[in-house]
This record gives C-alpha cells, structure tokens and sequence, in this order.
C-alpha cells in the first residue's frame, strides 16, 4: 500500500527525499520546539492550509476571490455556536460549517458567474460578501454580536481530540494532518479531469467554452470546493483561540493574509502555498519577535513586511518562490 | 444529400451596422465548404453566430437536425461542431499535449485515454516532438495547429476553421490542406472555413459561399464563383484580373 502511495505521488527520488526529510522535521517538531515555536509552527501551517484552500479557486480555476475570510468565519461560528450552546463537538460541527460555507459560496458564485461578474468585479463581489457578514454578525444577538463568543478554557489533564481541547501540540498535529490532506486533495482535483478542466478556465474562458466546457458549473465547483476546504480552517480557528469577534474573522485583512503567502509562494502550485506560508509567516513572526528582543514596538511594522515581501517578490519572481526554487533544488513540479 | 449545418436568414446588427444579413445556405454532410469575401465582410461574425459564441437577431440555425441559434457556445461543442478562432487562443501556460488533452476531455472521463487521443492528433498535425512545449512559446503556424488539434479533440462532426492559413509559408499552407483533406476523405469530417488564401481555397472546397458586406452574393464551385463578376469586383479585385 506505501509502494502504491508513493507511486501515485510520482515523485522523483530527490523530492521524495526532502519531502520524507521535511516530513519527519514536521513531526518531531513538538518535541523539540518550545511553545512559542510550536504557535508560530501552528500559525504556519494554518496559513499552508487556507492558502492551498484558496488555491484551489485562484490558482487552478482562475476566479480571484478576495473574501475568503468570509469562509473561515461560517466554519468558525457554525461550529463554535454548536459547541458552546448546543455542546456539538468540531468533527461533528464542522459538517454544518462546511454545509454553510458551500451554500454561501455557491450563492455568491451563482450571482457572479449567472451575471458575468468576472476579473476585478467579482474579486469586490466577493470583498462585499465577506463586509456583509461581518457587519452582520457584528449585530447578530445570537452570536452575541460584537461582544463576541468564547469558548470555555479549562485547564484539561489530557488532550480530547474529539472535542479538540487541549495542549498546543495536539492542535498542531491537526493543522498538520489538515495540511498534508488539503496538499493530497489538490494534487488528486489537479490531475484528474476537473483539474485540466479549471486550468483551461483559468487561462482562457473564451476558448474553454469552445472547447466545450460548461465554464458555469465547473467555476462553480471550484468556489464549492474552496470554501469547503477554507471552512475547516474557521473551526481549527475557533477551538484553538477559543475567541470570535466578527470584526476580526471576517475583517478584510484577513483576507489578504489569506493569499499573500500563496502569492509568495506561487499561485497554481502545489507547494507554493506551503512554501509561502513558511517564508511570509516565518519571516514576520521572527521580526516580531526580534523586535520585541530590542524593546521596539511599531504598531503595523508586520503589514508594512508583508507589503515589502509582495513587493519584491512580484518585481523578481513574479510566478512565486516555489517554481524557482523548485528548478534549483531539482524537484520542479511539471509545469501547468 | 442531408444538410448537416443549415442556415435560414440569419442576421445580426451591431447597433447601426448589419454585420450579418439574411445569410442562407447548407452544408452537406462530409463537404468542404468555404467562406470567403474582404475584410469586414462578415465571415468571422458568421461564425460566431454558428459556433454560440454569439445569438443572432433574426433566423435560424440547424445542425444535425436540431435548432442551435439558441445555445452556448459549449453546448454547441458538445452537440459535434468545433472551431477555432482568427487570432489563435491556446491555452498559453500549458504544454501543447495538455491543450489538446483538455478538447479531449470532453468526451472522455479519465486523463489516461484523453491523453492516448491527444497523441494521435498531435502525430496527425505535426506537433508530436512539441507537445512538451509551453504552447506559449510555440510559432505561429504551430499555434494554428495546435487550435486545428484541440478543436479535433472534441470529436466534432463539423469543424470550422477561421482563417487557418493566414500567416502561413506556402509549403506550410500546403501541408495543413493535406492534413485537412485527409481528416475529410478518412474520417468523413465535415469542413466548413473562412479563408482568403485562394490557393487553399481552390485546393480543398467544394463549395464557395461569398460575403460581402454581411450579404451572401455569389455561392457555388469554386471554380464558377471566382469567375462571377459580382465576386470578382467586391473581392478579388485585381488579384483575379
């Protein structure tokens, strides 16, 4: 079954070999790492996760969505509001949370893609959708609007993963097994036909239409799968900071730093994400804390880092780090 | 013989101007027809019209026996006609294989035979050593091909081309009509092409259907139509004279 596993992956021996050693560093990771390390791994991969989920949409189908964090923000509620009042545990919650995603995500595509909203119009349609939830959750007594949902810290003598409490090394198991699937579930979509089909969408619609692709649905399909993918990242979200305020989940700039590091990394790829997430996220939180080494505190130092990042990343490897370094180090993906 | 694309008065207006107008004519089963007329005659538009891409104003469409004037453009490629475009569209990011295996994919669930069909083709149009190529960095007659391969991947049973010739070096303009006439004498595949090289024109139509200003003016042999006045003073001029 490993022999079939890592003939599906098709690798050659050398991505195979840094892909056993990152592998292996991953998971020893907790042992080694001091807490702090471990929340900024678990920040790492967190955005590995939502960028692939991204991914999906913007690098294989073309459709730009700048609203992402309105996903993360249902999966986030839907579960949190089951668990705290219902007592509905995430596994359990994150089936509903993903229900409210697709349906959210199908309604905004169906107007857009039914109207021809397309390039910059759909990315603010899709900004919109994201204002418009936060703006309402800020009013939603139900989810006690801008004062915010908690749920319950306790100390716990043992790690529940059903009920996802406990230390920050079963939280980072999560968002590392999470992080590997999406990479699997990608690599599956992109290889199979929908893949071909989203990339034909993505570089020409005029000429996949031609060629006899229902660009509707298949564009659809792509805007369900992302926010599917983006909603598990809103109950990891939840239970692990275990606060929600609307006016952060759903605010704009967690929306950008949802793509920045697919961005970096390179849109379209597999590893891009992944590699982005490492670098941007990485960088930012070793800034952070170098400056708080030397006493410094400049509120808005880490946006000011991403924009700089974005800047020279688009002047010097406007297709992302993952595609260059790939050739480099001699495991380039074959290019689509 | 049955008609297998059938056009009834199409028309189409661009605000004031009638791009189209009351155009009629069929194309028999297993025929190659031609479209030709100068520039701004119409013949792209008419394509558009006949492909989905656009609806017309007024008239009717039929291909293989149902009307057509009212689907998309990719319900169209499904029903069995596909064309390519005047100014080629590939896919640019992807290899010259994956172009064609994507037309493939319409008929076929799994990439594996999607990709055994795009072998073929590419083999058939001269694009095999390429097909691991970026199809952006591919010359223009192989971007002509390769539109011709991808269009072919969806097993259309009419194919047609806008202006596939043009740009071409006569010993490439020869090639890609003998590539064309075998798909139409082996597979039975019905042709239907705008062109203004004449030479390819002569070489593989049947059938001429001339535009001018969006009307049809002349239709028959082509060896008949360039002799008909009409045709020669609207069109071609002193390249016939």
């Amino acid at each position: 079954m490993i022999a079939s596993a890592i003939a599906w992956l098709d690798l050659s021996p050398r991505a195979m070999l840094f892909l056993v050693l990152l592998g292996a560093v991953l998971l020893i990771a907790p042992f080694i790492a001091n807490d702090y390390l471990l929340t900024v791994l678990i920040l790492i991969l967190y955005f590995a996760y939502v960028g692939q989920a991204w991914n999906i949409m913007m690098g294989f189908a073309g459709q730009l969505s700048l609203g992402h964090a309105l996903y993360v923000g249902l999966g986030a509620y839907v579960s949190a509001v089951l668990f705290t009042r219902y007592g509905v545990g995430p596994w359990i919650g994150v089936l509903p949370a993903m229900a409210t995603a697709v349906t959210c995500g199908a309604a905004i595509g169906f107007l857009a893609f039914r109207f021809r909203v397309a390039g910059v119009y759909f990315a603010i349609l899709t900004i919109a959708f994201a204002e418009f939830a936060r703006i309402g959750f800020d009013h939603l007594d139900f989810v006690n609007a801008s004062a915010g949902l908690f749920l319950p810290v306790a100390q716990y003598a043992h790690n529940d993963l059903w009920r996802l409490r406990g230390s920050p090394a079963m939280f980072y198991y999560v968002i590392l097994a999470a992080t590997v699937l999406a990479l699997l579930i990608c690599r599956l979509l992109l290889r199979s036909r929908i893949g071909y089909l989203w990339l034909a969408i993505r570089e020409d619609e005029v000429a996949a239409r031609a060629a006899g692709i229902a660009t509707f649905r298949y564009k659809m399909y792509a805007v369900m799968i992302s926010a599917a993918v983006t909603s598990f990242a809103g109950v990891f979200y939840a239970f692990f900071y275990n606060n929600l305020f609307p006016e952060q989940v759903f605010n704009i700039s967690r929306s950008i730093e949802i793509i920045l590091g697919t961005i970096i990394g390179g849109i379209g790829t597999l590893f891009g994400p992944i590699l982005g997430a490492f670098v941007l996220t990485g960088l930012a939180e070793a800034l952070n804390s170098a400056m708080g080494h030397f006493g410094l505190d400049l509120p808005g130092a880490k946006q000011v880092f991403y924009g700089i990042c974005l800047l020279l990343v688009v002047m010097a490897r406007p297709h992302g780090l993952w595609p260059w370094l790939a050739q480099r180090i001699g495991v380039a993906e074959p290019r689509k | 013989m049955t008609a297998l694309l059938s056009l009834q008065n199409v028309s189409k207006r661009f605000r004031g101007l009638v791009a189209v107008d009351q155009v009629s004519f069929d194309v028999p089963e297993g025929m190659i027809y031609a479209v030709i007329g100068p520039n701004g005659a119409g013949k792209t538009t008419l394509f558009n019209l006949i492909a989905g891409a656009m609806v017309p104003d007024a008239g009717s469409i039929t291909f293989a026996g149902a009307r057509i004037d009212c689907l998309s453009a990719d319900a169209v490629c499904r029903r069995g006609l596909a064309r390519t475009f005047q100014l080629v569209r590939p896919f640019p990011a992807l290899t010259v294989e994956d172009n064609v295996v994507v037309g493939a994919l319409l008929h076929r669930r799994d990439v594996a035979s999607a990709r055994e069909r795009a072998h073929d083709l590419l083999r058939r149009l001269d694009l095999s050593d390429k097909r691991g190529q970026i199809a952006a960095t591919l010359t223009l007659p192989d971007r002509k091909r390769l539109e011709v391969a991808r269009a072919l991947a969806t097993e259309p049973k009419i194919l047609l081309l806008d202006e596939v010739m043009a740009g071409l070096r006569p010993t490439e303009t020869d090639r890609m009509v003998a590539i064309l006439r075998e798909l139409n004498r082996k597979s039975g595949l019905t042709i239907l092409l705008i062109e203004h090289v004449m030479r390819a024109v002569m070489a593989l139509a049947s059938h001429v259907v001339v535009l001018d200003h969006g009307t049809m003016i002349a239709q028959g042999a082509p060896d008949v139509v360039v002799r008909d006045p009409a045709v020669v003073q609207s069109y071609l001029g002193a390249e016939a004279g």
